[in-house]
């Protein structure tokens, strides 16, 4: 019967998932569409709230065309590992106290392999798709996961020294006097910033970076393998929401609403922010991007990290 | 930093803002009498029509738009037989506007002039012609110009002298 619990669960996450990343698609181009002064779409459904679905049909009655130039095995390959990395890692989100599909006690370092094994995705894609500006977007993508994977891991060091635990549940259950996000500002704000980078959005999107690559790692991708990249990009967003909410601002904790509504909204707020952020930040050069990383952000993450540990064998926070 | 986060603050406020965008199926924005729009033929204060097939504005038209053929009255008087305008080459310059000696030839505000068959936007005489006289009203090319038609003779016309007899010394 457990079993039955932990399908029932599953496929009510997964089929909430889905949707949500496609209203994302919606409410970030609503979004966008208020920040630069208009409506967005409109015009399908209320609000426009169909959009996506209109889009979605759309999509997939689009020819699913392979290039005859293309490593075809690996090019089918790379949109799935795409969606479903970054669809593992929501197994071990606690979205509140009775909602747990794993409370592991390595979440988070698992939650850290899957976003690594998403970088496949777009490494696979722009090398198979053998086209000079798929591969110049895969070989940025590597090294900007290389770089901006190594201090997201040791920012999150921070939290975990403070909670005592890897286990998601325990971090939450650590907040209950602060959130993190005060006595870890450092590490949230890295933590962040490492989050933007791991799911290429737009400050840091350089894998894409439509204006110089043409689209980047998923240049020769059209129809449903499109959309399955476009789903891995918004449930990306929502699991980096999702896991800055757990880490840093305290998951399901909240007065008088009940937990699980405290998380959706602290998510919303977040993925609000990401949105603002691309409607309000140029992309970076990418030796821009690489020099912020290695020459800011790691020595940042690094002395973050030795402060809370001084501070906590200390007997401080 | 400072500066990217003032970025991001400005950016924000922003959704507060009124919306650039016009909703346009359901709110029309303001097009100026003069505008360009769809092009028709105007009638004299008489209600008779006002083109005289002279075919300035079939030679003005830089996309050859406009087709026309003269006939002629037992009046005198000139009209098209047919009068064509393929709007669907029509670039709405004004030219032919510009070109039409009689004011017969106008373009108006409307610019919604969809069609989902090419052909329907081949307009003929039945189509582009008005019963009103636009943008000029009062006037009408065969009492101002000097042509002479039945019932009106040479010297006829408003404040038109009359002619002068060439062969006569008085002044």
């Amino acid at each position: 019967m457990v079993e039955m619990e932990l399908l029932f669960k599953i496929s009510v996450l997964v089929l909430t998932l889905l949707p949500t990343a496609a209203l994302l698609v919606w409410l970030e181009r609503r979004l966008l569409g208020f920040w630069q002064e208009r409506y967005g779409p409109n015009r399908v459904g209320p609000f426009g709230i169909l959009q996506s679905l209109a889009d979605l049909i759309k999509i997939l009655f689009k020819h699913d065309w392979i290039p005859p130039f293309a490593d075809k095995p690996l090019f089918v390959l790379a949109p799935l590992i795409g969606a479903l990395a970054v669809m593992m890692s929501f197994v071990v989100v606690p979205l509140s106290p009775g909602w747990m599909i794993s409370d592991s006690h390595i979440g988070l370092l698992f939650f850290l392999a899957m976003t690594s094994l998403a970088v496949y995705a777009v490494l696979l894609a722009g090398w198979s798709s053998n086209n000079k500006y798929a591969l110049l977007g895969g070989m940025r993508a590597a090294a900007q996961t290389i770089c901006y994977e190594v201090f997201m891991g040791i920012a999150l060091l921070g939290v975990v020294i403070l909670a005592g635990s890897f286990r998601l549940s325990d971090i939450v259950e650590a907040q209950q006097e602060w959130w993190f996000v005060i006595p870890q500002f450092v590490g949230f704000a890295i933590f962040m910033i490492a989050g933007i980078a791991e799911s290429h959005r737009l400050p840091f999107d350089l894998p894409e970076a439509e204006t110089e690559l043409t689209g980047g790692f998923h240049t020769e991708y059209s129809g449903i393998k499109f959309a399955l990249f476009f789903l891995g990009e918004y449930l990306g967003i929502m699991l980096i929401s999702m896991m800055t909410t757990t880490l840093f601002l305290g998951g399901w904790l909240g007065p008088w609403l009940p937990p699980l509504v405290w998380f959706l909204l602290k998510t919303f707020v977040l993925i609000c922010f990401f949105i603002l952020l691309r409607a309000s930040l140029p992309r970076p050069r990418y030796d821009q991007l690489l020099a912020f990383g290695w020459k800011w952000m790691l020595p940042l993450a690094l002395v973050n990290l030795l402060v809370t540990a001084a501070l906590k064998l200390s007997g401080g926070t | 930093m400072w500066s990217q986060l003032v970025t991001i603050w400005r950016v924000f406020v922003h959704l507060f803002d009124k919306k650039d965008t016009v909703q346009y199926p359901e709110q029309k924005p303001y097009l100026a009498p003069r505008y360009r729009g769809r092009i028709v033929l105007t009638r004299d204060p008489d209600g008779d029509e006002r083109c005289v097939a002279c075919n300035l504005c079939a030679v003005a038209c830089p996309v050859d738009c406009i087709a026309l053929q003269k006939t002629e009255d037992e009046d005198g008087r000139w009209r098209p037989a047919f009068f064509r305008i393929n709007f669907s080459r029509c670039i709405m310059c004004g030219l032919c506007e510009e070109a039409c000696p009689t004011y017969a030839i106008q373009l108006t505000p409307d610019v919604e002039m969809c069609e989902y068959e090419r052909k329907n936007l081949v307009y003929e005489k039945e189509h582009l012609t008005i019963d009103g006289q636009g943008k000029y009203p009062g006037y009408s090319f065969y009492r101002k110009a000097g042509i002479a038609i039945k019932g009106k003779a040479k010297g006829e016309a408003d404040q038109e002298k009359p002619p002068v007899d060439v062969r006569s010394l008085l002044p």
